[in-house]
């Protein structure tokens, strides 16, 4: 992955795929400990145990199509090689959480690239699953949450283009003016 | 903070109502995006969002737009499948967003496959 907006787009879609109604993305800029947090938390069906002890593992997937499965440890590699922290907490039926945690400034931390369009690709592709995104850059914050969006569109599709140019502009908008140094 | 207008919002609705009264058919394609880990990695996202910019500049309301994951053909990402009402799904391989404008202006907009860049046609079965 070149950005971490790739991997973003890429945990969030999988957590669209077990299952979950509404999928939470927080990024936390904290310049003042020098570290950027991504957290995901989802509702969908969760890990079992043994699912979970090797999620880490490249050569370990419940997909049949192929025998390697690489978002989850390319995502803890990323964050670990910039003297960050990984964890991941997940049970069945109770959904999974993530936190990958990077060392803001360091030189081998990848930027995090377009973040609007990981976005409004996760909602033209499920447009039936809610995404509550939020982004922090020290006391700044800007939130982004499609149930509120839903709610004023009153039956418009979410993935209706004209509803994804407002989205995805609104996002650039909103980093912006938190002043995002991702 | 930016703030999504209320506004804004209330336009889109009146206008896709006043669309939904004038169209009678629903949907008459459905591109699937396959966007797997493998395929974001090849650039699938970037696929995917030169597809939604050409939908919203052409003005077409029969298109839907679809992500699944991967189908397991990792070495042949980005793909994306084309499926057109009554005829059988196109799937193209290691597509880019040029390759991916030119296959909406003339295959989901025109009708006319873009062979060149064709993996397979039909639905692929999982045993």
């Amino acid at each position: 992955m070149l950005e971490l907006s790739h991997h973003i787009l890429d945990i969030a879609e999988n957590a669209t795929r077990a299952g979950s109604k509404t999928v939470r993305i927080t990024l936390t800029e904290d310049t003042g400990r020098d570290r950027l947090t991504l957290e995901v938390a989802d509702d969908g069906r969760g890990m079992s145990a043994e699912e979970r002890g090797r999620a880490l593992d490249p050569f370990f997937t419940t997909k049949k199509v192929r025998r390697v499965g690489l978002g989850l440890p390319m995502l803890a590699d990323a964050a670990e090689r910039t003297g960050g922290t990984f964890t991941l907490e997940s049970a069945p039926g109770r959904g999974t959480r993530l936190e990958a945690a990077f060392g803001l400034r360091h030189l081998d931390r990848q930027p995090l690239g377009d973040v609007a369009a990981s976005l409004v690709s996760l909602i033209a592709g499920n447009p039936d699953v809610d995404f509550v995104y939020r982004h922090r850059h020290d006391a700044a914050e800007y939130v982004l949450d499609t149930r509120e969006i839903r709610q004023e569109l009153d039956g418009v599709p979410m993935n209706h283009s004209d509803v994804l140019k407002l989205i995805r502009d609104n996002i650039a908008e909103g980093l912006e003016e938190i002043g995002s140094e991702g | 903070m930016a703030k999504l207008k209320i506004s804004d919002l209330k336009k889109i609705k009146e206008k896709v109502h006043a669309e939904t009264a004038l169209r009678e058919g629903d949907r008459r394609v459905r591109v699937t995006v396959h966007m797997g880990t493998c395929g974001i990695a090849s650039g699938a996202r970037e696929v995917l969002d030169a597809l939604m910019r050409e939908i919203e500049e052409s003005g077409v309301s029969d298109v839907v737009i679809t992500t699944s994951g991967c189908m397991g053909l990792c070495s042949r990402e980005p793909l994306v499948t084309v499926e057109i009402i009554g005829q059988e799904p196109i799937k193209y391989e290691y597509v880019n967003p040029n390759k991916m404008r030119q296959i909406f202006k003339r295959h989901v907009l025109e009708g006319e496959v873009q062979t060149p860049f064709v993996l397979a046609r039909g639905a692929e079965i999982v045993k």
